[in-house]
């Protein structure tokens, strides 16, 4: 073990004992002017959301086409999920500050107080806040409806690599973006990813060139702040023959009563020899204990191996949001093709989880990796659904999971659904799964050592976790092992 | 000079079952009490009191240590003040490294003290330095704590985390339990090494051989929830020799 790693128990432990009672430390809002349309979804909405964009004919068509499917869709009620109906009609689809009107600025531009809300997220939106030593990661900060600012984008640039926001990407590369938006998560495959492809307002695009290996993590920070304003946004990230990319995506939004929604595409495409590895913290508000407020993340992610020795690694740690609709995916279609899927999803309060992963193997050889570990604590329910599916020309594929659960009290649940069918002979495939709690004799050992109850939690979560957290960038796991403690505040006592 | 310990007319259970019955004891600082007694006698239980582990209650008596009363204080408080418990049967915590429960074990309780925490290099040094001492090698310190490590290793570990500790009262349940005649030795020697004028220890064995490492003052013999005799190193010789036979009468008749 690293010195490093070492250390990052202890920030955990102290993290956990600075915010001592307060539960939910980016749920503050930013007082800001923007620019909101009236609530409601229609055709004009869509048109109008086009227009601001100044899209070109084939996008605002493809919206539409979108738009007039997503109609003829029910919303899946196959999770083991429970909220109120959602009142489509009810939600705001574009908000965006005042400041961003005339479109997206350079970052000397970009209005102090949105910087500063970046700040206190702890997301250096300056690029020359990054210290000297540290290694650099250029963000995309997506606020409410648009990308308010990019660092980095020149020195990515002299690599060839793309790194913009969505509407930026629509003008200047059209061509990269009419030929793989829609081309892994096609615009009606499930309810919600229609209603995105019909209203989605920006995210974050990204194009690596072949041979290249990206020279800093790129990131997309998502931060809601309107109230009753869903966000829908949209993220492309394409590594072209032989490329390399490791990829951060971070999400908050602010306490509130309501609930909010968060229906994002993200769409992945690995060409021959590429690497793509996506890890995403999220941390949206989780609504308080009695579940009021929070977010509802009902979000589609997929990635395409799109050809031979293609490699797409997934690593998720999910502990905010009301409710989590999600399962990132591989599609496994070039030969000796690898997917994985790395994930932490924590349940504390009344949050709901229902999340796991789809592997598809297409391709001869191709092989995938599932490590899953559910955390269950409060009154929550946390399911873990997989699906494993080998097609008849898929000779030679291999898959191993392991979804281990982990309870915290008696009043929370956790379930582990998974599918497989293999309809070629030759697969292999592996499935562990075991379901344990954190006994009052591991506890009281942790606190005969000093201590205390949530300190110990925290402490024997990421031990439990420690699989899932070494594939996260560096930077990223410290932070997570942070989140981990905190999310599960409460939960002994 | 105040005692370290003071245990006075002692009366605890679990979860409702009364099994310390009036049990009083007294550890000055700079002081080794043995305690020895059959099987089912209470104490383990005595340690857990001690320790503050839940669903153990006291129902009269005072615990004093350092002249604190412990009754309200939380386990980890405990800790902090000065209070270690080497468990008869150390649990295991997976994925977390043996490193990494030291240091987070060392930093909460200076944090509780309110001393600064000690900086990653501090800290590696003196793992390194105390773990070499106790015959373990920097294999062990990464290992995840306990998990698949034999009774023997998990004994040691346990000196292992007192040594980083330099608790002021330590408890050791039975850590002799299980270990082979030369990790008995390096066991002994950590115990040795902690003994210091303002310290004490309150020894839980089975087995007078542990006490030949580790000399004495007071030995003591529990049966049925009371220390039934106290005296000198050479009762644990004569317990060798005779057994309980004696006292396990003797305290159903008190
Ligand atoms: N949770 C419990 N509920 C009921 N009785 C218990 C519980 N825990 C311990 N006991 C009982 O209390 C008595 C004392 O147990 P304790 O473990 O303290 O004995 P001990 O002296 O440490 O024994 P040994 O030498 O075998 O370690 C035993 O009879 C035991 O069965
Ligand atoms: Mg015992």
């Amino acid at each position: 073990m690293s010195e490093a790693k070492a250390s990052i128990d202890k920030e955990t432990v102290d993290q956990v004992a600075k915010f001592g009672g307060e539960h939910y430390k980016y749920g503050f809002t930013t007082e800001i002017d923007v620019d909101k349309i009236p609530n409601g979804l229609s055709e004009d909405i869509i048109r109008f959301i086009s227009a601001k964009k100044e899209e070109p004919q084939w996008l605002l068509d493809w919206r539409l086409d979108a738009y007039e499917r997503w109609k003829t869709m029910d919303e899946p009620d196959w999770a083991h999920v429970d909220y109120p109906k959602i009142d489509y009609q009810d939600l705001c689809y574009y908000a965006a500050p005042k400041s961003m009107e005339d479109g997206p600025k350079s970052l000397d531009e970009v209005d102090p107080q949105l910087l500063e809300t970046y700040s206190k997220l702890g997301i250096p939106l300056q690029e020359q806040e990054v210290l000297a030593g540290v290694r650099k990661v250029a963000v995309d900060a997506v606020f409410d409806s648009v990308s308010v600012g990019t660092t980095f984008r020149e020195e990515l640039a002299k690599d060839g690599v793309i790194f913009c926001s969505f509407s930026e990407a629509v003008q200047e590369h059209p061509d990269l973006v009419k030929k793989y938006l829609g081309s892994v998560v096609p615009k009606s495959d499930n309810y919600f990813a229609a209603l995105n492809s019909a209203v989605f307002s920006d995210g974050s695009f990204c194009y690596i060139p072949p041979g290249v290996k990206c020279p800093m993590e790129l990131s997309t920070y998502f931060r809601i702040n309107e109230a009753n304003t869903g966000q829908f946004e949209r993220t492309l990230v394409i590594a072209d023959k032989g490329a390399y990319v490791s990829y951060l995506e971070g999400c908050t939004a602010p306490m509130r009563d309501e609930n909010q929604l968060h229906a994002a595409v993200v769409e992945l495409v690995a060409l021959e020899d590429a690497e793509i590895k996506y890890s995403t913290v999220q941390n949206w508000y989780p609504g308080d204990e009695n579940g009021k407020g929070g977010i509802y993340n009902f979000v589609t992610k997929r990635g395409d191996c799109r050809e031979a020795r293609a490699r797409i690694s997934w690593t998720q740690v999910e502990t905010g949001s009301a409710v989590t609709w999600k399962y990132p995916s591989c599609i496994l279609r070039g030969d000796d093709s690898v997917g994985e899927f790395y994930s932490i999803a924590i349940s504390n309060n009344m949050q709901q989880v229902d999340s796991g992963t789809k592997m598809l193997h297409l391709g001869k050889n191709t092989s995938s990796r599932i490590i899953s570990k559910g955390i269950s604590a409060g009154r929550s329910s946390n399911a873990y659904r997989g699906q494993v599916n080998v097609h008849p020309k898929a000779s030679g594929a291999r898959n191993f999971t392991q979804c281990d659960s982990l309870l915290i009290g008696d009043k929370c649940a956790a379930h582990t659904v998974p599918y497989i069918e293999a309809k070629n002979l030759s697969a292999v495939l592996e499935h562990e799964a075991t379901t344990s709690k954190i006994s009052d004799d591991q506890l009281f050992f942790c606190q005969q050592r000093g201590l205390d109850a949530e300190e110990a939690v925290a402490l024997i979560v990421n031990g439990f976790c420690r699989d899932v957290l070494q594939h996260l960038p560096m930077e990223f796991a410290v932070e997570a092992q942070k989140l981990v403690g905190i999310s599960l505040e409460g939960s002994v006592g | 000079m105040s005692a370290l310990l003071e245990i006075k007319n002692l009366h605890a259970g679990v979860d409702g079952t009364p099994i310390l019955n009036g049990l009083s004891l007294a550890i000055q600082p700079g002081e080794v009490h043995a305690i020895m007694g059959p099987n089912g006698s209470g104490k383990s239980t005595l340690s857990y009191v001690l320790s503050g582990k839940d669903g153990y209650e006291v129902s009269d008596g005072d615990m004093l240590f350092d002249g604190r009363s412990l009754a309200d204080m939380a386990p980890e408080e405990r800790a902090i003040a000065g209070l270690f418990l080497a468990f008869q049967y150390p649990l295991e915590i997976p994925g977390v490294t043996n490193m990494t429960f030291l240091k987070t074990s060392l930093n909460a309780i200076l944090r509780g003290r309110g001393e600064d925490e000690m900086d990653a290099a501090s800290f590696l040094r003196l793992a390194r330095e105390k773990s070499c001492g106790l015959g373990m090698n920097d294999d062990m310190l990464k290992r995840q704590l306990n998990v698949g490590f034999s009774g023997g290793e998990k004994k040691r570990n346990e000196i292992l985390q007192m040594a980083m500790l330099e608790p002021k009262l330590a408890i050791l349940d039975e850590t002799d339990s299980g270990l082979d005649i030369d990790a008995l030795k390096t066991v002994a020697e950590g115990v040795n090494a902690l003994r210091a004028p303002d310290r004490g220890m309150l020894v839980i064995t089975h087995y007078q051989r542990l006490l030949d490492f580790i000399k004495p003052d007071v030995v003591h013999v529990m049966a049925a929830g009371q220390i039934v005799k106290s005296g000198g190193p050479e009762l644990a010789l004569e317990l060798e020799k005779s057994g309980y036979g004696e006292f396990v009468g003797e305290a159903v008749n008190a």
